[in-house]
C-alpha cells in the first residue's frame, strides 16, 4: 500500500470512535485537501475493475433461465479468481412447493454468548471489517436485556462480560422475514422481494444502493456495504446462492436469508445448528409437525414490535 | 429554428459575461463544484464509507439536504400563486426569478439523492421498460417521478416566457397557463411526497406522524421565500431589473405567517411527545435534552429554535424593513439557516438515533460529506446564477434579435 493510500485512510472515519463535533477543524480540512490534491494524482487501484456484463446484468426476475445459467457461470469465475480458489458455486435452487419457513427462538434457553452472530458471518461471507473502520457486517444482534422489560431501549449491545449476566436475558435479532415488509414496500427498483417460501431476498446486482430499506426496516436488521467487503481467501465459503451468500459489493445492501442456500437443501440454518442451549427452533410453518409449528401452537409466544404490522415468520417464545 | 437556436447562443453568451464581481462569483462557485467533485470521486473509489454514515444512522447529510432543498424548489409556488392567478403585476416579474431558483434547487435535490446512493452507476434500474420501478408502491419511486416532473415544469413555464419576451411577441396563454396551474398543484406535492417518504416508516416512531407533512409545508413556505428575498434584493441592488416595489414586502409577509404556523406545530409536537412521555419519545428526547449522556444534536437544535423565535421576533416588529439592505435582511438569513439545521439535525438524523433496536450512535457528516454537498450547492447555485442572468439579461434588453 503506498503512501498516498495511508494517508487518505487517514482521513477515514473511524466509526467505533466517531468524528466528534469540532474535530473537523481548519486543520484536517487543510490536510484534506493536500490530500485530494494527492489522491487526484493517483488514485488507488481499489475500486472494483468495470464490467460490460455487470453493468448490464438484468434483474434476477427479467432473466430466463439460459441468462440465469449464464450469469452465474460468469460469477462463479469471477468469484474463483477473486478468492484465488477452483470450487466457486453459485446456485438458483428455487423454493419448494408448500414450505414456508419460520423461526421460533427461546429467550428462557439463550445464554447470549452469540456464536450464532459467528457462525452467521462464516457461512454468509459477510464483510470482515476494513483497515480503516471496524465494520464488520453482522446479520444477528445479541440484545441483553433487563429482566422484567421487553423495551429494546433498555438493552445493551456491546456487553463483554460473562454470560449469562444476573439479572439479564438475551434476545438475538435478526431479519423477520415479515410476510408485509416495509422494506420490500421502500425499494424504488424492486430489489428486494419475499419468495414464496417467505424468505426475504435481495438481489445484489440490481440493488441502487439508496438504503430507504434499511430507514423503513423495524427489525435494524439490513446491512449496508460502506466499503468494499473484505473476507480473506481462506475463510471464503465457496457454496453458495445467488440470492443469498455469494459475495456481494460495494455499495450494495444485503441481510439474513434464513441462509436459503442451506435451508433450500433442506438444511438448518447455521445460526440454528450452532447454537448450544437449543434456543433456535426452525421449519416448515405449513407442516402441522414440524418443530416450529408445535412450538407456535402451544407454547407462550410472542411477536416483536407486533404493533409495526409486519407480520413476520420470527416467533420469540419462554419455556 | 435558426432565430430559436441565435436565441439560445445569444442566452448562454450572456450568461458567461459580466460584470467583475458576477464573473468572480461563478468562478467561486467553480472552485467549490471542483473540490466536490474531488470529494465525489473519493466517495466513488473507497465507497460510502469516506462518510460518517453507518448502519446505525444509514442517512446523513445529502439526504437532509435534499429535504431542505425540495422546500426551498416547492415554494417557488408562492410567488406564482398571486402572479398568474390574480394578475398580480408586480409580482408576476418576480415568478420568472423565483422559478429560476426552483429549477437550480430541485437539480440540487437530485444531485443529492445521487450523492447518496451506493451503486450510482445502476440508475438506470429506475427507468422503465429497461429496468423496474417499483411504482406506486415505494413513495421513493413517487418522489423521482414528483420531481423530475417538477423539474420539467419549471423549465417549459420560464423557458417560454423569457423566449416569448425576446421575440417580443405576446406568449400564448393555453401553451403555458395550463402548466402554472399544474405546478401549483405540483410544488405541493413535491414536498408533501418528500414528508410522505418518512412518515410512511412505522418503524421509526420519530417520524411516523402525521404532522410532519404540514410541517414540512409550512416551514418550506418560510425558508423557500426567506430564500428568493435574498435572491431579489441581489438582483435589484445591482441590476436594472424592473422589479415591483411590493414583491419584497409581499414574500416577508409570506415568510413570516409560515414561519408562525411552523412554530406552532413545532410546539404541538413537542407537547404530544414530551406530555405523553411514552416510550416513543426517545428521537426527540435525544434531539433536545440528550440521551444517556449522548448529546451531539443539542445545541444545534436550541439554536434553531432561538434562531427561529428571535428571526420571526424581529419580522413581526417591522422595525428592521426600512433598514439597509443588511440589516433587513438578516432575519431572513437565520430562518433560512434555522430551517437548514431543523431539517438535517432536527429532523434527519434523530430519526435514526436511537436505531429500532435501542442502539445509541452519533453521527456528524465527514469533511468529506461536507466537500461533497458544498461542491453540490456550487452546482446549484451556478445554475441558479446563470438563469437568473438571463432572466435579467432578457428583461432589461440586454439579449434582443439583432435588428433586421
Amino acid at each position: 500500500m503506498n503512501k498516498k493510500m495511508n494517508f487518505v485512510q487517514d482521513l477515514l472515519p473511524k466509526p467505533k470512535a466517531r468524528v466528534k463535533e469540532g474535530e473537523v477543524g481548519r486543520r484536517s480540512f487543510i490536510k484534506l485537501l493536500t490530500a485530494l490534491t494527492a489522491g487526484a494524482i493517483a488514485m488507488p487501484e481499489k475500486s472494483e475493475a468495470f464490467s460490460l456484463d455487470e453493468f448490464l446484468q438484468k434483474h434476477f426476475h427479467q432473466m430466463s433461465d439460459e441468462e440465469k445459467q449464464k450469469t452465474m457461470a460468469r460469477l462463479e469465475g469471477e468469484y474463483n479468481e477473486k478468492y484465488s480458489r477452483e470450487d466457486f458455486s453459485v446456485d438458483d435452487t428455487g423454493p419448494q412447493a408448500g414450505v414456508k419457513y419460520g423461526y421460533a427462538l427461546n429467550l428462557s434457553k439463550c445464554i447470549g454468548c452469540r456464536k450464532c452472530t459467528h457462525a452467521c458471518v462464516d457461512e454468509n461471507n459477510q464483510h470482515r471489517g476494513s483497515e480503516e473502520r471496524e465494520d464488520q457486517v453482522e446479520y444477528i444482534r445479541v440484545l441483553e436485556m433487563e429482566k422484567g422489560s421487553l423495551d429494546v431501549e433498555k438493552s445493551v449491545h456491546d456487553y463483554t462480560h460473562e454470560v449469562p449476566a444476573a439479572g439479564k436475558y438475551y434476545m438475538p435479532v435478526q431479519c423477520h422475514h415479515c410476510n408485509d415488509a416495509p422494506c420490500v414496500k421502500a425499494c424504488p427498483v424492486e430489489a428486494t422481494w419475499q419468495e414464496p417460501d417467505g424468505i426475504v431476498v435481495v438481489d445484489y446486482n440490481w440493488c441502487i444502493g439508496c438504503r430507504y430499506c434499511a430507514a423503513a426496516c423495524p427489525y435494524w436488521a439490513r446491512k449496508f456495504n460502506w466499503t468494499a467487503p473484505r473476507i480473506p481467501d481462506e475463510e471464503v465459503n465457496p457454496d453458495t446462492h445467488y440470492l443469498g451468500n455469494r459475495p456481494r459489493y460495494k455499495g450494495v445492501m444485503e441481510k439474513c436469508t434464513f441462509c436459503i442456500n442451506r435451508v433450500r437443501k433442506g438444511l438448518n440454518p447455521a445460526c440454528h445448528d450452532i447454537c448450544p442451549t437449543g434456543s433456535r427452533k426452525f421449519g416448515n410453518l405449513l407442516d402441522k409437525e414440524s418443530v416450529v409449528r408445535r412450538i407456535i401452537d402451544q407454547k407462550r409466544i410472542f411477536i416483536l414490535k407486533e404493533e409495526v404490522g409486519t407480520d413476520p415468520s420470527f416467533y420469540y417464545f419462554f419455556d | 429554428m435558426v432565430d430559436y437556436l441565435t436565441f439560445v447562443f445569444k442566452s448562454v453568451r450572456g450568461m458567461f459575461s459580466g460584470g467583475v464581481r458576477y464573473r468572480g462569483w461563478l468562478a467561486f462557485l467553480m472552485a467549490l463544484m471542483a473540490m466536490g467533485g474531488f470529494a465525489y470521486y473519493r466517495q466513488a473509489v473507497h465507497g460510502l464509507g469516506v462518510s460518517g454514515m453507518g448502519d446505525q444512522v444509514s442517512w446523513g447529510l445529502y439526504i437532509a439536504n435534499f429535504t431542505f432543498l425540495v422546500g426551498v424548489a416547492a415554494a417557488a409556488v408562492m410567488m406564482v400563486i398571486p402572479g398568474y392567478l390574480y394578475h398580480n403585476k408586480e409580482v408576476k416579474g418576480g415568478v420568472l426569478l423565483g422559478e429560476m431558483v426552483a429549477i437550480g434547487a430541485i437539480v440540487m435535490c437530485l444531485l443529492f439523492v445521487v450523492a447518496d446512493l451506493g451503486r450510482p452507476d445502476r440508475m438506470w434500474h429506475m427507468i422503465p421498460p429497461f429496468g423496474k420501478f417499483n411504482f406506486p408502491v415505494s413513495m421513493l419511486a413517487w418522489d423521482v417521478l414528483v420531481l423530475n416532473g417538477y423539474l420539467l415544469l419549471n423549465l417549459h413555464v420560464p423557458g417560454y416566457l423569457l423566449y416569448k419576451k425576446y421575440k417580443g411577441e405576446e406568449p400564448a396563454k393555453w401553451l403555458y397557463l395550463p402548466f402554472v396551474y399544474i405546478s401549483i398543484v405540483w410544488a405541493i406535492s413535491i414536498h408533501t411526497v418528500t414528508a410522505f417518504l418518512y412518515t410512511g416508516l412505522a418503524g421509526r416512531p420519530y417520524w411516523n406522524a402525521a404532522i410532519l407533512a404540514p410541517r414540512f409545508i409550512a416551514s418550506a413556505f418560510c425558508a423557500g421565500p426567506a430564500f428568493i428575498i435574498l435572491v431579489l434584493e441581489i438582483i435589484k441592488g445591482w441590476t436594472r431589473f424592473p422589479m415591483g416595489e411590493r414583491i419584497i414586502g409581499f414574500l416577508r409577509g409570506v415568510v413570516l405567517i409560515a414561519g408562525l404556523i411552523n412554530i406552532f406545530l413545532l410546539i404541538s409536537e413537542i407537547f404530544t411527545e414530551f406530555y405523553a412521555d411514552s416510550a416513543h419519545v426517545a428521537s426527540a428526547r435525544y434531539l433536545f435534552f440528550g440521551l444517556h449522556g449522548h448529546n451531539a444534536l443539542v445545541p444545534w437544535i436550541w439554536t434553531s429554535i432561538s434562531m427561529n423565535v428571535l428571526a420571526l421576533l424581529a419580522l413581526i416588529s417591522r422595525k428592521f424593513e426600512s433598514r439597509g439592505v443588511i440589516v433587513r435582511n438578516i432575519p431572513l438569513l437565520m430562518l433560512i439557516v434555522a430551517i437548514w439545521i431543523e431539517k438535517g439535525m432536527g429532523l434527519i438524523f434523530p430519526g435514526f438515533i436511537p436505531t429500532p433496536l435501542g442502539e445509541i450512535v452519533e453521527y456528524m457528516p465527514s469533511a468529506n460529506e461536507w466537500m461533497v454537498s458544498l461542491g453540490i450547492w456550487g452546482v446549484g447555485l451556478f445554475i441558479m446564477s446563470i438563469l437568473l442572468k438571463h432572466a435579467v439579461d432578457i428583461e432589461t434588453g440586454e439579449v434582443k434579435p439583432s435588428a433586421k
